[in-house]
């Protein structure tokens, strides 16, 4: 899941250049399962996995396992293909201060979307 | 000597809207009905270079579009620097006119995506009998906001980068990655708060549900066509639209997104041709 997205930022030069002046940490729900993730200067410098007590966040994503992995897949169907998507349609919830995930909207988006990428760059 | 030069030509025109002066730019290619198209808020007149070049539209319609005041290469009105810009319903209108009248464009058939797929409604409504026919692009009769108010008084809306990352998701995966990014680009592109700007239209000032069903489709057709990755402008809220006015036909296109003429143009032929022999054949 998000476990991959300290090594894969930090092998992604463009990537981190994109996030450079976001510091910000943030939840990521998959069902049950929260990762806490910390962003400093366009690297990921932690992702923590869950439960927490009353840890701090600026803002959560939660989505059910089978949301994120329908988001995950090579075409995601309609309504699944983007976080705004999912949230339009209810499959996903955003919630907290919005606005260091606003500031860095194209990065964190890609932080999203890694999973995807890394298996889709593990098949070529 | 091989190089390969497109056939649009751009150029600029003054005109009025509302009263004040303002020099407009818009591209065109072809000849025969003019097919006047509208782009998307925040963007300009490139999201339809490509069906500018496809000699299948250009065989049989002029093909012209312009970038709205403050947006591409068109000028905001002098004086811009002390303005908020806000776009309204009854300027979106008056500046479509405004450009048909100075083009003398004779009973065009009005394309717009988006925001112009939203402002076709009201042009079919008024300006009907004048018109051969209306498309709207991700087009619906009504706003249906899918971010909270509050976002837009964010500072993140004087960012190009910013509004592409908020609406990069409306491009369908299937697109083509070139594409998509060229999409993108037109967002990264625009003025401080233009995108905003064109949101108040957008977002506020133009529901036209009450009204829609009075549209005579007899005098002027309606086609609605959305993509189903569309969560700005749903397949329903567009399904929801043709049902409202009679004779008005949405089709719904698959694998495609918000931007079909820029996003994915090899598909989106596939889908428009055949309503522009329509409207064609009804002559």
């Amino acid at each position: 899941m998000f476990d991959c997205l300290t090594d894969a930022v930090a092998s992604r030069p463009h990537l981190r250049h994109i996030g450079r002046y976001m510091r910000s940490a943030f939840l990521l729900e998959v069902g049950d399962t929260p990762y806490h993730v910390t962003v400093e200067n366009g690297a990921v410098s932690a992702v923590e996995v869950g439960p927490f007590k009353m840890r701090s966040w600026d803002f959560a994503i939660r989505a059910p396992r089978e949301v994120w992995e329908t988001f995950w897949s090579d075409a995601p169907p309609p309504g699944y293909q983007d976080l705004f998507a999912m949230t339009r349609y209810g499959h996903a919830r955003l919630e907290g201060n919005t606005a260091p995930l606003l500031h860095n909207l194209r990065y964190v988006k890609e932080l999203l979307a890694l999973p995807r990428t890394l298996r889709q760059e593990a098949g070529k | 000597m091989s190089s390969r030069i497109e056939p649009i030509t751009g150029r600029y025109v003054h005109l009025e809207i509302e009263g004040r002066p303002y020099r407009i730019y818009f591209e065109e290619a072809g000849s025969g009905i003019p097919l006047l198209c509208l782009h998307t808020a925040g963007a300009h007149s490139s999201q339809y270079r490509h069906l500018m070049c496809d000699s299948a539209v250009t065989d049989r319609f002029r093909v012209i579009a312009f970038d709205l005041p403050w947006h591409g290469k068109s000028n905001p009105p002098e004086g811009w620097q002390d303005e908020e810009y806000k776009l309204t319903s009854s300027f979106y209108v008056a500046a479509v006119e405004a450009f048909s009248e100075a083009l003398d464009l004779d009973r065009p058939v009005v394309m717009g995506c988006s925001m112009g797929g939203r402002v076709v409604v009201r042009l079919a409504l008024e300006k009907g009998a004048a018109l051969r026919g209306v498309i709207g692009l991700e087009g619906s009769d009504h706003p249906s906001p899918w971010y909270d108010n509050s976002w837009l008084e964010s500072p993140e809306f004087l960012r190009g980068d910013f509004c592409a990352a908020l609406v990069s998701g409306l491009v369908a995966p299937q697109s083509p990655d070139e594409f998509r990014w060229e999409t993108l680009w037109h967002y990264y592109q625009g003025g401080p708060e233009v995108f905003k700007g064109d949101m108040h239209f957008y977002r506020t000032d133009s529901d036209y549900a009450r009204d829609s069903s009075t549209i005579d489709t007899g005098a002027c057709p309606v086609f609605l066509m959305t993509g189903e990755y569309d969560y700005s402008c749903t397949p329903e809220n567009t399904i929801e639209t043709a049902k409202r006015i009679p004779g008005a036909e949405a089709i719904i296109m698959k694998e495609m997104g918000h931007f079909p003429m820029s996003e994915n143009p090899a598909a989106f032929r596939e889908q428009l041709l055949p309503v522009l022999a329509r409207i064609a054949g009804k002559d």
